[in-house]
């Protein structure tokens, strides 16, 4: 998104030249070798790619992430964390000494505490309580690992949002995406590796920063893809420009560029060559993608899905087939959930719309084998106050406790971690802080966290900056 | 394992060893510094010493060892985990029971370290880093191929090539040449007829001429501006999640007309950091602060305003140190730096120069506008003038009206008020001395802002609402609308328990607008009635849809005023009792729109007093006559004068006349400056960064590594802004000739141009890097200069090409045994398109402006709100990619897949990729198919009637080179390919080619537009050769 510092472009003009100059331009620039180049063939593409496919620090758990971020902020309480206290103690006010120190973004915090608007019940094996509103969640819970003691450091969604995706409250760093395949590159040459959809009913408060590329070369920056209309930007050709005309022209364009490079001998002008086939087959590839009314009938009814419609359960449905394509980073952002007022109704409509779709991606990555080796994430930037805002329907922002859930490749599977008190205020059992989250997610894609580093401004930067352990009460 | 294992161990060692080790002795070079060596040094040795602290000497370990007593040795501490601080090594694994033991029985045998161990005490005397010794001019190496040399940078270059055993590349052609300079020096490529020109002019200097003409072309500060942009975050919105819309382009156009007029570089320094304390500061001046003011502003619900006030502080500094010193400081926000000898102190004294301001945003004009200021003025004063001539009793009558309205005034009680946070729907207020409350933070598009007061009176017969004017409100207020203005729609009060509303008999104010349609700009889809702005009655009409409006028009508006509501019924046995007052403001667009009509300062009070009406002489001018008339300045008794003459009856048509006048007043714009406080804030150092754990006040000073302060200056923030720019300031000519450099070569001398620290690497010609900067500073601190100097380099000009051997000893080409090569700046490739079409538009400055852009980008779930995106059509959708509105939310797609940064953070140094998006982006997006259609156009209307010559012509537009042959034949295949198509109806010309020009026939058009589309995609054209 950002100011970068390239970090390849000190690395490849001299992989490149080996190959180049020494192997082929020794005989004269030959179109099969430049066809060679175009097909991607692993050393020619390695060298040039700063997207080459990387091995990380470990054998990964986890070889892509689907992150489905409930922006807003859910209410941890009337969905996961279930306080009979607070039930109980609904209507009065909150122990002094737990409200020492603490800021609320809205309400003065001295408010009436308020019960869940919903009641839980027990699903799957193990009995894991869960609202009424998630029955859908509750049928794939054997396969989740709920994470009730999350903490974070903002209660504004923009720092917020950013704390959750890049590791600090301040602009300008890499995203977690961006880290991913920093460390990991990429395993399609068809799509961009880092892909990000948007529903609900605003954008991210965070903006594009969200899945920046920071200081990173920006080529690790997320893509935004839509459900309807061009699914990425400038996708289709213009008016009047129809395959073979496309065609065409890409073919003098190649044929001008590689005069030029023969002449010149920049090996720029072979990446840039590169990066039109890429567009090319970007064209071709992504509509077909995109398009998810060949999918069987039961598989959209399992998502909600219509095809044509932007919604979270389409975007669902499309993060698999991303992944499966070799997409690393798929991230949903669903933007619907600061209940400050219509707390009751709105958390009912928003579940009605994710739910289904967020527990079908579940069921479909597992019955497709792909839930063995992709992790799925499910959370927003923090959580709700057990105090009420505005009367009697409405949560504030609340960083102290919070829940998200987790799934599959090398995470345990029906388990519960973590306690918070009885209110639901603070963390009381196995605090894990957003940068413990990110240590763990980059154990399971086979990082140390404390090594996938980034020299800029003199200083190594990682995601978990100077904190973060790994959870390792979460692994499998 | 774990901490207790690990104890356990360490326990059964100890204890369990205890008898047998007492006499065995640990050696330190045996024993001791391998333990250092592997798990310390690396952090605390030579190459790196965190936190001050390196364990390879002797002498420098000594003040973390405490001999003969391991616990009570900070050393011990730290590797045992003690203590609130992280354990060492950090990040690391922890000391395996034995290393601990080894470490704790040699402190406790007196931590003997024999000399001649470890590094001597004599190296630890560090010599200076180099970049924070000012800069003192080398001598010009010697050089073997000396004919070669045209300017000294060229005697630098070649003496390392001659090093490195490297020959220079020849001359670029100069076709080349002159395309490569004019990309350089103002970012578009040389016209068909500039390049005749240049091939034509064989005199020895016609490339000089060319430099020389190109720097005074108004395209250079265009350019330039660009680069300096990036470093000060520039951008046309807030940031955060409102991401509202602001006005920021008078800066934007200040830093091209400064580049362009060559204001030194240390001016240009010192007002963009504090053009606002320069006596009589310019309208320009202050404007030029603007540079610190870019940072991004959070209006979302409930945030903390001094939280991200702060933000914007720390960004500031940021911006300073990237952008100016070259050196990073943002780590000492939290700590001393681990790696540069700057301490937290010393970032809160530079902080605390900074901290001195109001967040201002001033009205500003363009010069046109300016004049029609001065004539308003002139008018005016004309008019007044000619009233007193006429008039010679003016002030016996004026004084005999300061009687009439000198009535004593009703004795008003401030109201001390609690605010309901919920219907302030996440607005923070911050109550002020005089009693009176300032919104900040977020506003509400529908507010009925609830607040709770008691009085002591016994009796209260009105209330009183003054709305007041601030520093820290847009244009000073007194609202928070973009023009400072407000509306209150209804002003209610209830009792008990809110259940009772009072009914008030009227209204007053010293001034209400007459009824008027509320402005478009204001609209709300959600609401459907017409909504009006009026007298102050339309405050308590009990409609919504009115409201009382105190807009008196541009120049004219932004006033305090006040207005008095008079209860039907006194309230009585009020004492004590709480009352709820709510000021409904529901005069605003939709949520998150810049247009709001919000209160801004304004204060509320009760008097008991019988018929008390609103004070008819506004603030302005009451304020006035409470001082006594013989002690009133000049420019107040005119003021009084410019208020009273309106209420003289016979005067009316003198007052129409100027009131006309004042109608045509401009609106102007407003922009984001620095205003000094009276007294600057009190700067605390702020424990690990955060403003609310703020520890001892800090005075305002300067890092003790940089040049010291120049002696006996005020302690403000100009001085901090002539230290910066001082001659011995180490790093800031560095910086700037640094990142010049990157920009004509890809890399800077320095590669990290954001930081010269001692992280940053070695430079690659130092000599030249400090040659350069002498130079600079020596030359007046003239960017024009500089520029000329690199431009006319035999360095510079040569030809790019890239052979084997060069790619494979240089691959970034560092040493420069070759020209630059690399794709332009993202505003250049879209530049480049507009001025090879024909469609360019080199309007230079103005209103950032709305080239083609998808509408889904600016709407929900993309956008977090809407954002206005009103496409510009005409002349404006073809300016400049400069001028194109950058939302830092959304940024322009186009500029993004090029790698423009989008003002969130200082940038000194962008990212060049080469992806797909930037493919698809050229071959597909609106412009890019609009620049190839007009380049079709253009083609076939003046490019010669031979397919040959129309190719030629195309070409050259684009790459400013005739093609080869080869070339020819492969755009000619393309075109008679297509335009057989079209013309057989395979492929439809008119949906490609669009509207055309009456003579033109649609197949050939179309086959033509594929060519011009085909040129615009390819490398070359993009690309800096």
């Amino acid at each position: 998104m950002n100011c970068q510092d390239n970090q390849y472009r000190g690395m490849h003009p001299k992989q490149v030249s080996r190959r180049w100059f020494f192997e082929q331009c020794g005989v004269g620039l030959g179109s099969i070798a430049l066809s060679q180049l175009m097909a991607g063939s692993a050393n020619a593409s390695e060298a040039v790619d700063p997207l080459a496919p990387r091995q990380p620090h470990f054998a990964p758990k986890s070889k892509r992430v689907i992150f489905l971020f409930m922006a807003g902020a859910p209410s941890h309480l009337e969905l996961f964390d279930r306080k009979p206290e607070l039930v109980k103690f609904d209507g009065s006010l909150p122990p002094a000494e737990l409200l020492k120190g603490y800021r609320a973004a809205f309400i003065n915090p001295n408010s009436k505490l308020m019960g869940s608007k919903y009641a839980f019940k027990k699903y799957g094996a193990n009995g894991t309580e869960l609202s009424e509103l998630l029955p859908h969640l509750g049928e794939v819970i054997d396969d989740v690992s709920v994470i009730k003691s999350m903490v974070t450091d903002a209660f504004n969604h923009a720092p917020g949002q950013l704390l959750m995706n890049t590791g600090t409250m301040q602009f300008g760093r890499p995203s977690m995406g961006a880290w991913a395949l920093y460390g990991l590159g990429s395993e399609t040459r068809d799509l961009p590796s880092f892909v990000v959809f948007s529903s609900g009913t605003k954008g991210p408060s965070g903006g594009s920063s969200c899945w920046g590329s920071g200081f990173l070369p920006t080529v690790y920056q997320g893509v935004q893809f839509r459900s309807g209309g061009d699914p990425v930007l400038y996708l289709s050709n213009p008016p009047g420009v129809d395959k073979t005309m496309q065609r065409a022209s890409l073919d003098a364009i190649r044929e001008l560029d590689e005069a030029h490079l023969a002449t010149e001998g920049d090996p720029e002008i072979a990446t840039r060559i590169n990066s039109f086939e890429m567009a090319f087959r970007m064209q071709g590839v992504a509509p077909e993608i995109m398009d998810i009314s060949k999918e069987p009938k039961e598989t959209l009814e399992m998502y909600g899905a219509e095809p044509g419609k932007g919604s979270f359960a389409n975007n669902c449905l499309l993060a698999r087939r991303l992944v499966e394509r070799g997409v690393r980073f798929v991230q949903l952002y669903h933007e619907a959930w600061d209940q400050h007022s219509n707390l009751t109704k709105d958390l009912k409509k928003n579940c009605e719309n994710t739910d289904r779709a967020a527990a079908a991606l579940i069921k479909d990555l597992k019955r497709s084998g792909l839930l063995e080796d992709t992790l799925v994430i499910w959370g927003g930037e923090f959580g709700r106050t057990p105090m009420v805002q505005g009367g009697s329907d409405g949560r504030d922002h609340h960083p102290n406790a919070f829940t998200m859930w987790m799934a599959g490749g090398g995470v345990k599977r029906g388990f519960v971690m973590g306690e918070t008190d009885d209110l639901g205020f603070n963390v009381v059992k196995d605090k894990v802080h957003v940068h413990d989250l990110h240590a763990t997610i980059l154990h399971l894609l086979g990082f140390d966290h404390t090594r996938l580093t980034h020299k800029f401004q003199g200083r190594n930067f990682r995601l978990t900056d100077v904190h973060g352990e790994v959870v390792k009460s979460l692994l499998a | 394992m774990h901490k207790s294992a690990q104890w356990l161990r360490f326990f059964i060692f100890v204890v369990g060893g205890a008898g047998s080790l007492a006499a065995e002795k640990v050696e330190f070079a045996r024993d001791v510094k391998p333990i250092f060596a592997s798990r310390c040094e690396g952090c605390h040795g030579e190459k790196a010493q965190l936190g001050g602290l390196r364990l390879d000497a002797k002498q420098a370990a000594a003040k973390v060892i405490e001999p003969g007593n391991a616990e009570k040795s900070l050393l011990f501490a730290r590797v045992m985990g003690r203590g609130d601080q992280a354990r060492m090594p950090m990040g690391g694994k922890p000391l395996t029971a034995d290393e601990l033991n080894t470490l704790k029985l040699w402190l406790d045998q007196g931590a003997e370290w024999p000399e001649g161990v470890g590094t001597a005490g004599a190296a630890l005397e560090k010599k200076k880093h180099w970049a924070f010794i000012a800069p003192v001019r080398p001598a010009l190496p010697a050089v073997k191929q000396a004919a070669w040399v045209r300017t000294p940078i060229d005697a630098f270059i070649l003496a390392r090539l001659e090093r490195e055993s490297l020959v220079p590349s020849p001359e670029a052609v100069k076709t080349t040449l002159l395309r490569r300079v004019s990309l350089d020096l103002t970012g578009l490529p040389p016209t068909p007829e500039e390049m005749r020109a240049f091939l034509a002019d064989k005199s020895p200097k016609a490339y000089e001429k060319q430099v020389d003409r190109l720097l005074a072309s108004p395209h250079y500060g265009e350019r330039w501006a660009r680069v300096w942009l990036d470093g000060a975050r520039y951008a046309d919105s807030d940031g955060f999640e409102k991401d509202k819309a602001r006005e920021a382009w008078f800066y934007r156009d200040w830093v091209i007309n400064a580049l362009n007029r060559d204001l030194p570089y240390d001016r240009f320094v010192i007002e963009q950091l504090a053009g606002d304390l320069l006596p009589h500061a310019t309208q320009d001046q202050v404007v030029a602060t603007g540079f610190l003011r870019n940072s991004m502003i959070n209006e979302e619900g409930g945030a903390d305003p001094e939280q991200f006030r702060m933000e914007a502080m720390f960004d500031r500094m940021e911006a300073v140190g990237k952008g100016i010193l070259g050196v990073t400081i943002q780590c000492a926000q939290c700590h001393n730096h681990k790696f540069d000898p700057l301490k937290q102190e010393e970032y809160y004294r530079m902080f605390a120069f900074l901290n001195d301001s109001h967040e201002a945003r001033t009205a500003v004009y363009t010069p046109a506008e300016q004049m029609k200021r001065a004539e308003i003025f002139r008018g005016t004063t004309e008019g007044e003038d000619d009233l007193r001539h006429r008039y010679p009793d003016w002030r016996q009558r004026m004084t005999a009206w300061e009687k009439e309205v000198a009535a004593p005034q009703p004795k008003w009680e401030t109201l001390k008020v609690d605010v309901d946070d919920t219907a302030a729907g996440g607005e923070k207020f911050s109550v002020k001395p005089d009693g009176s409350l300032l919104g900040e933070g977020f506003i509400a598009s529908q507010q009925k802002l609830k607040l709770t007061s008691k009085t002591s009176l016994a009796r209260v017969t009105a209330f009183r609402l003054e709305l007041m004017t601030d520093a820290d409100l847009p244009l000073t207020g007194p609202g928070r609308g973009p023009d400072g203005m407000a509306a209150l729609s209804e002003f209610k009060v209830t009792v008990g328990d809110g259940k009772q509303e009072l009914k008030f008999a009227r209204a007053t104010a010293d001034f209400g607008m007459e009824p008027t349609p509320l402005n478009k700009r204001y609209s709300n889809a959600s609401i459907k009635t017409e909504r009006q702005l009026g007298p102050v009655a339309f405050a308590i009409d009990g409609k919504t849809e009115t409201a009382w409006g105190i807009d008196m028009g541009p120049g004219l508006r932004n006033q305090p005023h006040s207005a008095v509501f008079t209860l039907e019924t006194p309230l009585e046995n009020a004492s004590g009792a709480p009352f709820t007052m709510v000021l409904e403001q529901l005069h605003s667009a939709q949520a998150d729109s810049p247009y709001n009509t919000n209160l801004g300062r304004f204060r509320l009070s009760v008097t008991g007093e019988e018929n008390a009406v609103a004070d008819s002489v506004p603030p302005a001018v009451r304020a006035i006559l409470t001082v006594p008339a013989a002690q009133r300045t000049p420019s107040q008794e005119r003021a009084e004068f410019r208020y009273w003459r309106t209420t003289v009856p016979e005067w009316v048509p003198m007052n129409q006349q100027i009131a006309d006048l004042w109608k045509t007043h401009p609106e102007g714009s407003s922009q984001l400056v620095l205003q000094a406080l009276e007294k600057p804030r009190e700067t605390h150092l702020l424990s690990r960064g955060s403003f609310l754990t703020p520890a001892n006040v800090v005075q305002p000073g300067v890092p003790a590594f940089l040049n010291p302060l120049p002696a006996d200056a005020p302690p403000n923030r100009l001085t901090f802004a002539r230290w910066m720019v001082d001659r011995q300031a180490p790093t800031t000519a560095r910086s700037l000739v640094n990142r010049l450099w990157q920009s004509y070569f890809g890399t800077g001398l320095v590669s990290t141009a954001e930081n010269f620290g001692t992280q940053a690497e070695t430079p690659s010609h130092p000599e030249l890097l400090d040659w350069l900067a002498v130079e600079f500073m020596d030359g007046g601190w003239s960017m024009k200069k500089l520029h000329r100097t690199i431009s006319m380099s035999a360095a510079y000009r040569q030809s790019s090409r890239v052979t084997p051997e060069l790619l494979n000893k240089d691959p970034e080409n560092r040493l420069l045994a070759r020209g630059p090569r690399f794709r332009v700046d993202a505003e250049s490739v879209r530049d480049i398109a507009l001025a090879a079409s024909g469609l360019l538009n080199a309007k230079v400055g103005g209103a950032s402006v709305y080239p083609p852009a998808p509408a889904f980008l600016f709407l929900p779930p993309t956008s977090y709100s809407p954002k206005s995106w009103p496409e510009s059509q005409g002349e404006d959708r073809y300016r400049r990619a400069l001028y194109t509105f950058r939302y830092r939310s959304i940024p322009y797609p186009v500029l993004q897949a090029f790698d423009a940064p989008n003002g969130d953070v200082s940038c000194v140094r962008r990212d060049r990729s080469n992806t797909p998006l930037q493919a698809l982006a050229t071959l597909n997006e609106t412009m890019f198919l609009e620049t190839a259609r007009a380049l079709a156009v253009n083609t076939l209307q003046h490019g010669g009637t031979r397919d040959e010559d129309r190719i030629r012509y195309a070409f050259e537009r684009c790459v400013s080179r005739p093609p080869v042959a080869r070339e020819t034949e492969v755009l000619l295949k393309l075109l008679q390919g297509q335009a057989a198509r079209f013309t057989s109806g395979e492929a439809n010309a008119l949906e490609l080619t669009g509207q055309l020009p009456a003579g033109l026939v649609p197949a050939q058009a179309a086959a033509w537009t594929a060519v011009a589309r085909v040129l615009l995609n390819l490398d070359e054209t993009i690309t800096k050769e």
